[in-house]
């Protein structure tokens, strides 16, 4: 029959009105255009013009739409009725909510401020609430970097000065070869993802190291699906195989690394492993010009690789000879380690071929022509097309800090950190470790913290111990422990303060950090430690404050919440002082402004830090004559200086009446222009500053301008980690502060100055026959931990998460599909569904992350899959190892840096009776919030 | 029952890159955030915070594992929408004329007012690209963005489906590909794109880019980069002496 075509709108209204903001689906911090429709939220897109995603968007992205209308979003301030852990709670006004807090905080600031402990958990304004917990004088704060990626941040910095993460990127436009290690893909997932589509699309070849083979690694040309907790020994294989076949940029390693600087090497000396200096303290080197040592950054010095100096009857020798003594020794050769990084041996060297055929047979000169920090002008820029990334896979073990150094070796001798081509920095880094602040834990009744909590020490005189040598800080951050541990331990604060060691706390107060379930070890045991009481009935932690937007699991452990507002509703700045979104291209930064008005009685956290520090009269927020600096947060980032000129935001700053970038004065219609502007603020690099950025001058002195340095501060790379040998010195008994004995061979073998590798920690505390298996978590790329689950969208999409099993452990247990089964840690047992999965390390188990809830949180039914057949692997993970009959327990964390070693986890599995549900399962708790609607039927428009 | 043009002007459509899809489900979402608010009924969700939610989505990403003869398995990412087919059953099946095929530029509609939900498109579908909207009762199913790609109230740039537009990797293409000087028509020739089930005789006009050939370096390509490595020295003394004669050099 003949059929007449309808007539359509081809142009229908899109919106009434786009605001622009800065996404918060997770970490990856992209530009979103907000279409609007009779003052609600319609449709979200990417924002082409931001410099993070260009346009695009994630999954989890487009459902912000269904985040921001979450039933779970919490509704008014709560005061907690029932006993901590039942979910009982009245909904009080946010006076009474502020004068609760400020009762109970204000005593502790008058007396020990130290009695508070006030952590984040995926903060993003961690620059102010560190400001805030400083001013309060506290010791005890830190966000969670400690149980996430401290290993890679620190690594990353004390080698090269910069870190993977968001900090950095590969050089996507030149790179012909890409080699990615185990990535958590929330963090900088949509830069990835865009650079992995367009070198794939030049025909550039990509190679996963990565035990699991989904997302990136499925589009990978090569996967490697090494053995968990081995990528440092397969690194250390691959530089074996470089440095005898003598592919190792030597230019580079001269010029740019400390590999030409001296060490003494008299094993009799009190400096024994320390680098030689002069008089001003300057690394030394011998100049080929002379043959004689001089400063290794004075000017036309050409720094020999080889040449060695006796002084005072000690030989010192370059790093470069340490170096090959160490890799070239056969321990390190493919056949001695296949077996157990489960890589053939041949795979291995042709990978270590194909890195070298790539950065030295196919490399180019871009014509950019710059000066060295020698003084020294180059026509060119020498690019090597060899790039890395890595993230939280190789980090979360015991032995990642060393996994994380020695990639970044093999990065830096293959001559590809910040050259074209390779792997550049994002602005503020590159960044000295020296140009970072130390840790600080001084404080005093009614005054502020004695300097920024967090930073980077460089030997045992920086460690936060008090005047006994016990911790200062409650989650024994900075201690001989874990000395270099950046970022804190956030997974030990609960367990710490309920044992009252290295004190007792009276008030935790935490932010968006879902501690009573998948943002803990141990879960049960963070249950009954936070419900816990004392012979008198009281709280073993009298009191919890808690800070979320939506009904997680943590909700019912704290007795007073403050709703958060989501992120439509609030002002955010994403910072140069902290996390910026800049590119190697440029600096820049960001903020959030409320596109919509929240219709509850909400207010952003940081806004109710300001004020509560009003309310307390805290320094650094009250003026001289005792009025309030900040009205709110808004106020705060527009006219708060954290040095003279420098603020929280780089863009539209003042000079008289002019609007300038970087230093300037408080502009009051700075976040109206960041609005106009589409929410961020871009300064682009100079092409002849673009690379070589730690040591062209250029690039320093852009970034002086920028006011991300004083002065300039050009250095060079530390192959060779001389504050790790000071503390190795320390445990072998020099200096005066002492390791206590119990530590001394532990810091001995691993603050090794040079990379090395050692089995991850669990192995020598567990039977590694009776729990053959290795068990890991991934997170999935359309899901952030725990918040996902709430979004109508996303769980239909990552609603379930069995356990995935390899071939032979299928067949070997007699697994059919709908199976459950039994997997056992030397902590726990959970019982759990299993699916099978072939692309996968042949000895390794693994899961979604954080897709099981607890019944009663995030406003889902409880009968929801999440409840019922979802689990967290969290439960067979304790932040302390099992006891090994030393009469200690040790923390479940890298000794290094603290890094919780979630990744560490060994098991054992065999088939088991199908339950009612997952096991353990757990008394309901009571939901604060109504449950959602039936059925979504979403059209905002008419 | 309802004809299909003889012809169409254009055969507009999507070529997805099965090489670079890394199974994010961006388009999955982008599409469902799109065409909740705009074309027809909203998608709907029933029981979205219960027991079995289970919602309409116009594309959806399947994952399949994939074992070759040789070498480790692999997971292959496979997102799926209608394929606007040249002789679609969907059409011709369809008893009220609700769905048709566009004159104009070959995509696949669905009239919603003129759908009595009986379902039979979505049987004959051999793609299961159809869902029928368990709130409203009429069949959805993917419109190119037919609401987009002609929109003057979008900028010209981001005329293009949503699904396109939001893909981070890259792995999705829009345009004509009755015209073979399009873009998307040249990816097509230079990657071998593939229809799907060409069996089915249904002509889709969407292409998919097969996987490139995987985990191939330790195979015979290997011969060819042993000499990158050929041994400079096999201990450290032996470096040192090689580092001084590269030194020089430098």
């Amino acid at each position: 029959m003949s059929f007449q075509q309808p007539e359509l709108d081809l142009s229908p209204d899109v919106s009434d009105e786009v605001r622009k903001t800065t996404c918060y689906m997770c970490a990856c911090r992209c530009g979103i255009n907000v279409h609007m429709k009779d003052g609600k939220v319609a449709y979200i897109e990417g924002n082409r013009d931001h410099p993070v995603n260009r346009g695009v968007l994630c999954a989890k992205g487009s459902a912000g739409i269904m985040q921001h209308n979450a039933p779970s979003r919490l509704r008014a301030p709560l005061k907690r009725v029932g006993p901590r852990g039942s979910g009982q709670f009245e909904e009080i006004s946010w006076d009474e909510a502020l004068e609760i807090a400020a009762g109970w905080l204000t005593p502790l600031r008058e007396s020990d401020p130290s009695k508070l402990a006030f952590f984040t958990g995926r903060d993003q304004s961690q620059s102010f609430t560190s400001f805030w917990a400083q001013n309060f004088g506290t010791p005890n704060y830190a966000a969670h970097g400690g149980f996430c990626s401290v290993n890679m941040a620190a690594a990353g910095i004390y080698t090269m000065g910069g870190a993977f993460w968001e900090f950095g990127q590969p050089d996507w436009d030149h790179t012909k070869l890409f080699m990615l290690f185990g990535v958590a893909e929330d963090h900088d997932s949509n830069p990835i993802k865009m650079g992995i589509g367009k070198i794939k699309a030049r025909g550039a070849r990509v190679i996963g190291v990565n035990p699991i083979r989904t997302g990136y690694n499925a589009v990978a040309d090569e996967w490697v699906g090494i053995t968990p907790g081995t990528d440092g020994l397969f690194i250390l294989a691959l530089v074996h195989e470089l440095l005898r076949a003598g592919k190792v940029d030597l230019e580079y390693l001269a010029r740019f690394t400390n590999a030409p600087v001296l060490v003494n090497c008299d094993a009799e000396s009190a400096e024994h492993g320390l680098l030689l200096r002069d008089e001003e303290g300057k690394l030394l080197v011998i100049d080929r010009r002379t043959g004689a040592p001089a400063a290794f950054d004075q000017e036309g010095v050409r720094p020999d690789l080889s040449a060695t100096w006796d002084r005072d009857g000690v030989t010192h020798r370059p790093v470069m000879h340490l170096l090959a003594e160490r890799y070239m020794h056969a321990e390190y050769a493919p056949e001695a380690v296949a077996d157990r990084c489960g890589v053939s041996a041949e795979r291995i060297r042709a990978i270590a071929a194909e890195l070298a055929r790539v950065a030295f047979e196919e490399a180019f000169e871009l014509p950019l022509e710059w000066t060295d920090f020698r003084g020294e002008t180059h026509t060119s820029m020498k690019g090597r097309p060899v790039s890395f990334h890595a993230m939280r896979g190789i980090s979360a073990h015991s032995n990642g800090f060393q996994t994380c150094r020695a990639l970044h070796m093999l990065q830096i001798l293959l001559g590809t950190v910040e050259v074209p081509g390779g792997f550049r920095f994002k602005p503020p880094y590159p960044k000295p470790v020296s140009a970072h602040p130390k840790p600080h834990c001084k404080w005093q009744p009614g005054k502020p913290l004695d300097g920024p909590h967090l930073g980077f020490v460089q030997g045992p005189d920086d460690l936060a111990l008090r005047a006994d040598g016990s911790p200062a800080r409650i989650d024994k951050a900075f201690t001989w422990d874990n000395p270099m541990s950046s970022h804190g331990l956030m997974h030990m604060v609960i367990s710490n303060a309920h044992a009252g060691d290295p004190y007792r706390i009276d008030t935790l107060f935490m932010y968006m950090a879902n501690m009573s379930w998948n943002s803990s070890m141990n879960t049960r045991g963070v249950m009954d430690m936070l419900t816990d009481t004392d012979e008198n009935g009281d709280y073993v932690i009298p009191h919890i404050i808690y800070s979320d937007a939506y009904s997680s699991e943590m909700v019912a452990y704290a007795d007073l919440i403050l709703p958060d507002t989501t992120y439509l509703e609030r002002h955010d700045c994403i910072s140069l002082l902290d996390r910026p979104i800049c590119e190697a291209d440029a600096a820049a930064d960001a903020i959030r402004w409320p596109v919509v008005e929240p219709g509850r009685d909400v207010r952003g956290f940081q806004t109710v830090l300001v004020q509560l520090a009003n309310k307390m009269k805290l320094p650094g927020f009250t003026n001289e004559d005792g009025s309030a600096k900040y009205e709110d947060y808004a106020d705060y980032i527009t006219n708060h200086q954290r040095k003279p000129g420098i603020g929280p935001l780089a863009g539209w700053r003042r000079k008289g009446n002019e609007e300038v970038s970087g230093r300037g004065d408080p502009n009051p219609d700075q976040l109206q222009r960041y609005i106009d502007n589409g929410g961020f603020f871009v300064n682009h690099i100079p092409d002849a500053c673009a690379y070589m950025k730690p040591w062209n001058m250029g690039y320093q002195d852009w970034a002086v301008g920028m006011g991300l340095f004083d002065t300039p501060q050009p250095y060079v790379f530390d192959l060779y980690v001389e504050t790790m040998r000071r503390f190795q010195l320390a445990a072998e008994g020099h200096g005066e502060r002492q390791p206590p004995d119990r530590l001394r061979e532990r810091i001995k073998t691993t603050l090794d100055p040079l990379p090395i590798w050692y089995p991850p920690v669990e192995d020598s505390h567990v039977d590694t026959q009776a729990f053959p298996v290795h068990a890991l978590t991934q997170r999935p790329m359309a899901m952030y931990h725990s918040w996902g689950t709430q979004n109508a969208w996303l769980r239909q999409i990552h609603g379930r998460n069995p356990l995935y099993v390899p071939t032979a452990l299928w067949e070997a247990n007699g697994f059919a599909e709908g199976d459950w089964a039994e997997v056992t840690s030397a902590h726990g047992t959970i019982t759990v569904p299993v699916a099978h999965m072939a692309a996968l390390n042949a000895n390794t188990v693994w899961t979604w992350n954080a897709i099981g809830k607890r019944k009663g949180a995030w406003a889902l039914s409880e009968d929801a899959p999440e409840a019922t057949r979802g689990f967290l692997l969290n439960h067979l993970i304790h932040e302390l190892l099992p006891p090994r009959g030393d009469g200690l327990r040790w923390s479940n964390s890298d000794p290094i840096t603290g890094q919780a070693a979630w990744f560490d986890l060994r098991v054992k599995i065999c088939k088991a009776q199908p339950p009612a549900e997952s096991q353990p399962a757990f008394d309901p708790i009571r939901s604060p919030v109504p449950p959602g609607p039936g059925e979504l039927e979403w059209k905002v428009g008419k | 029952m309802t004809s299909l043009p003889a012809s169409t002007q254009r055969s507009l459509g999507l070529v997805i890159d099965l090489d670079t899809c890394v199974g994010c489900h961006a388009c999955v979402v982008s599409c469902k955030g799109w065409n909740t608010e705009n074309y027809g009924v909203p998608l709907s969700d029933q029981d979205p915070y219960g027991a079995n939610p289970s919602g309409t989505f116009l594309n959806r990403v399947h994952s399949y594992e994939v074992q070759p003869d040789a070498g480790p398995a692999q997971l292959i990412h496979f997102p799926k929408s209608c394929l606007h087919c040249e002789d679609a059953p969907c059409v011709t099946v369809c008893p009220t004329g609700a769905s048709y095929k566009r004159i104009e530029d070959g995509i696949v509609l669905v009239n919603e007012d003129h759908c009595i939900g009986c379902g039979l498109c979505a049987w004959a579908c051999p793609y299961g690209a159809r869902e029928l909207d368990a709130a409203e009762g009429v069949m959805k199913k993917c419109t190119l963005c037919v609401d987009r790609i002609y929109n003057e109230n979008l900028p010209e740039e981001d005329r293009m489906p949503s699904c396109v537009r939001t893909c981070p990797a890259g792995a999705r293409h829009f345009g004509d590909l009755s015209d073979p000087d399009s873009a998307v028509s040249q990816l097509v020739a230079q990657r071998g794109g593939m229809d799907l089930m060409p069996e089915q005789e249904t002509r889709p006009v969407n292409k998919y880019l097969p996987p490139r050939p995987k985990d191939r370096i330790a195979e015979p390509e290997f011969d060819a980069l042993a000499p990158y490595l050929s041994p400079v020295a096999e201990d450290p003394g032996g470096f040192v002496g090689w580092l001084d004669k590269m030194l020089e050099k430098i």
